[in-house]
């Protein structure tokens, strides 16, 4: 019985296992070099953080950033060494500070109205605080204040509420009507294939920002209408995409097989070709996610979205015109930050993600 | 056509009874870009319970088309025409409805696939693949059916059954993935399992293993089987009968000993010649016969084998040859039939 001593470990599993072996003798002379070198360089990252935000309070605010900034990256090049060394080559410091500003930006929002936050909206009580405050992490205002004297960060946690919930609803509604029409068009293709293929080439025709005003100016800019026009921009790459892996999955001899077993059409496209479909448009939701944000972005900068004084990372963007940006550049740049490194983040992950499961290196 | 089908038919004491199978002057016709292709050109045969026909024939032959035809089963894409008639358990395949058709399969008829790493869906349970077909059709819940899925498993020679029903497709080596596609066929207990090149994508020991393990299920279970390999090697000792197919038509049939000992086909004996022996590695192409298969949109007229065959005459390109009973000393051969003008192996006619 050859045949069954040949079960083979799933490879993640293998990795794992390698990868906390890994740690090897400490008198590899270039493996302790570049521990102390780690060692070294995390510590002066921490401090020079740390004299940034605490021993230049006052000082010109661009020094102030430029001393945080590096500081961040000594950090973190000697924190990726430091754990590289603990956890093995393959450990990847940035996608894990991804995952973790991600999780952090979710819970934060999720929290808001908990949270001891400043005044993120109401201007009528904020007459007394100070206005355009430079952000100072250990002052009342870590980020700094706006020009009524409302405190960014609760702004930029409020607006990440708003971000989040048109991103997400957004995708989540094209998922499932995008995944359901590519489907349906790549399992029964001929005339339902191409009605469908009409209706995704019509939706890519025009162009997408023409599509938003054109939305924007008919509906009420509340959230639920947001998220519904921008799933129009996400949908037709999904159903593209849902379509493509149905073609080939349904090549594949377990559909035969199952329909060989007497499963009807609407089970073969739910229980056989939906699971197989929704593992890469899982991970290329991700990265629809942050295409999302910045439309969204885009159109509450357009003063087309979200109103102020309900704070969304393009009002608050936007609130840096005039010369507001030139005297006050925190003002754009926190939120711009915020939403830079969210995105950043979003398509870090939904990138790796999307190796993984790419249906054309799919486990067999 | 019928002619044979008749003298197989009698001849065969299980046939008799009641034929699991009965397929009469079968053909499809697939309507393809480039033209239609007459994959199954006029096939008639019976099979009883607990028998087991071979069909043999190079790829491109027919084979698979023939097994799905017979199903009634067609893959998703181009259009096919199917004349002629199929009986499964006496119901007419071609006459059923779509609900119809679907109890059918997996019920009176179940099929086994070619590769074993496609044909179970990589993001479902080994035990899914099971109970799925269980729950719906015996109307199980899903402890019994998970008990059942269990003892299919051992049934196919599975160890740790239990364990195996929560594993994932990937995690099983190809032959035990082979078992569990045979047990998913067997699951409703068929009375004919169409196993469609179930050891091709396997490697010489394990092939073994999983054509001894259909023995063993057709010894218990008493269905019928239509074994299709490409290779006349595997369907020797297994099938009690052989059909050796040549571009959509049986060219040759007979029972497997007087089919291995005295073929009267020129094809069939290229096929004899050209087995795989075991030093030679797995997969190796038929490559002892010269040229290829004919285009089967516009196929040769006369013998279709005429343009590779060694024995070939100028009288075989004018008219096709028909399938008629083998002669020995005047005698009709039971059972045996070929299509031949000039026949190799036929002393006595
Ligand atoms: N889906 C299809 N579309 C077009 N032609 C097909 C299709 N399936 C089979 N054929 C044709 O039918 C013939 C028989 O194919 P098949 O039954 O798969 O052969 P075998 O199983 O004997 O290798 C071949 O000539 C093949 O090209
Ligand atoms: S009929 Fe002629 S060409 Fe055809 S197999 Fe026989 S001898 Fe060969
Ligand atoms: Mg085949």
């Amino acid at each position: 019985m050859s045949e069954m001593t040949q079960v083979s470990t799933p490879p993640a599993y293998g990795q794992a296992v390698d990868a906390a072996v890994a740690p090897a003798p400490m008198q590899d002379p270039r493996r302790s070099r570049s521990l102390w070198a780690g060692v070294v360089l995390t510590a002066l990252g921490i401090v020079t953080v740390a004299i940034g935000v605490a021993g230049l309070r006052g000082a010109n605010g661009w020094l102030q950033l430029a001393v945080v900034v590096a500081g961040l990256a000594l950090t973190h090049v000697g924190a990726g060494r430091l754990l590289r060394h603990r956890f093995g080559a393959g450990f990847d410091l940035t996608s894990w500070l991804s995952a973790i500003w991600l999780v952090l930006l979710v819970l934060a929002a999720l929290l808001a109205p908990v949270l001891p936050l400043g005044e993120h909206e109401d201007i009528a009580s904020t007459l007394s605080a100070p206005v355009f405050a430079r952000p100072d992490l250990l002052s009342e205002y870590p980020l700094g204040t706006n020009n009524f004297g409302l405190d960014l960060l609760a702004r930029v946690l409020y607006g990440a509420r708003a971000s989040l919930v048109v991103a997400l609803g957004a995708v989540a509604m094209g998922l499932v009507i995008g995944a359901a029409l590519g489907i349906v068009s790549g399992f029964f293709r001929k005339t339902t294939d191409a009605v469908i293929g009409i209706f995704t080439n019509s939706l890519l025709a025009v162009p997408p920002l023409i599509l938003l005003i054109a939305l924007a100016t008919v509906l009420e800019p509340s959230l639920r209408n947001l998220a519904f026009a921008l799933s129009l921009l996400a949908l037709p790459s999904i159903v593209r995409m849902a379509r493509a892996s149905t073609l080939t999955f349904v090549q594949r001899e377990f559909v035969l097989a199952a329909r060989a077993m007497g499963a009807s059409r609407l089970r073969i496209m739910t229980r056989e070709l939906l699971p197989n479909v929704m593992l890469p448009l899982l991970s290329y939701a991700m990265v629809m996610i942050s295409v999302l944000i910045v439309a969204e972005a885009s159109l509450s900068f357009l003063g087309l979205g979200i109103q102020p004084p309900d704070p969304s990372w393009g009002n608050m963007i936007a609130e840096g015109e005039g010369n507001a940006f030139e005297e006050h550049p925190h003002i754009v740049l926190v939120p711009g930050v915020v939403l830079f490194l969210t995105v950043f983040s979003l398509n870090l992950l939904g990138e790796k993600a999307r190796k993984r499961f790419d249906p054309r290196q799919a486990k067999l | 056509m019928s002619s044979s089908s008749a003298a197989l038919q009698e001849r065969s004491g299980a046939a008799r009874e009641t034929p699991v199978l009965v397929v009469d002057d079968l053909r499809t016709q697939i309507h393809t870009p480039h033209g239609d292709v007459q994959a199954v050109d006029g096939i008639s045969f019976t099979l009883g319970r607990g028998e087991t026909l071979g069909v043999v024939g190079e790829s491109g032959s027919g084979k698979s088309v023939l097994g799905r035809t017979i199903m009634g089963l067609y893959t998703t894409g181009p259009t096919m025409t199917v004349t002629g008639r199929v009986l499964i358990a006496g119901k007419d395949v071609h006459a059923l409805s779509a609900s119809e058709l679907r109890e059918l399969w997996g019920g009176d008829v179940g099929m086994v696939f070619q590769d074993p790493m496609t044909a179970l869906n990589p993001v479902k349970k080994v035990g899914v693949h099971l109970t799925e077909s269980l729950r719906k059709r015996r109307g199980m819940n899903r402890p019994q059916a998970k008990a059942r899925a269990a003892e299919l498993l051992a049934l196919v020679g599975i160890p740790e059954p239990r364990r195996r029903l929560d594993q994932y497709p990937h995690e099983l080596s190809g032959g035990m993935r082979q078992r569990v596609v045979i047990a998913m066929a067997l699951a409703n207990e068929p009375a004919l399992l169409i196993a469609d090149e179930p050891t091709t994508a396997l490697d010489v020991t394990v092939q073994r293993q999983i054509l001894d393990l259909l023995a063993r299920l057709q010894d218990e279970l008493g269905m019928a089987i239509m074994l299709i390999s490409h290779n006349l090697g595997v369907v020797a000792g297994r099938a009690d009968r052989v059909a050796v197919m040549y571009a959509g038509r049986v060219v040759e049939t007979a029972d497997a000993a007087a089919l291995f000992d005295a073929p009267h086909h020129p094809y069939t004996e290229a096929l004899l010649e050209a087995i795989p022996r075991l030093h030679q590695p797995p997969h190796v192409r038929l490559a002892a016969i010269d040229g290829a298969p004919p285009n089967m949109v516009a196929p040769p007229v006369g013998c279709r084998f005429a343009p590779r065959c060694r024995y070939a005459q100028p009288d075989c390109t004018e008219a096709p040859p028909s399938l008629d009973p083998a002669m020995a000393n005047g005698v009709v051969t039971p059972g045996h039939s070929f299509a031949c003008y000039h026949p190799v192996n036929a002393g006595g006619q």
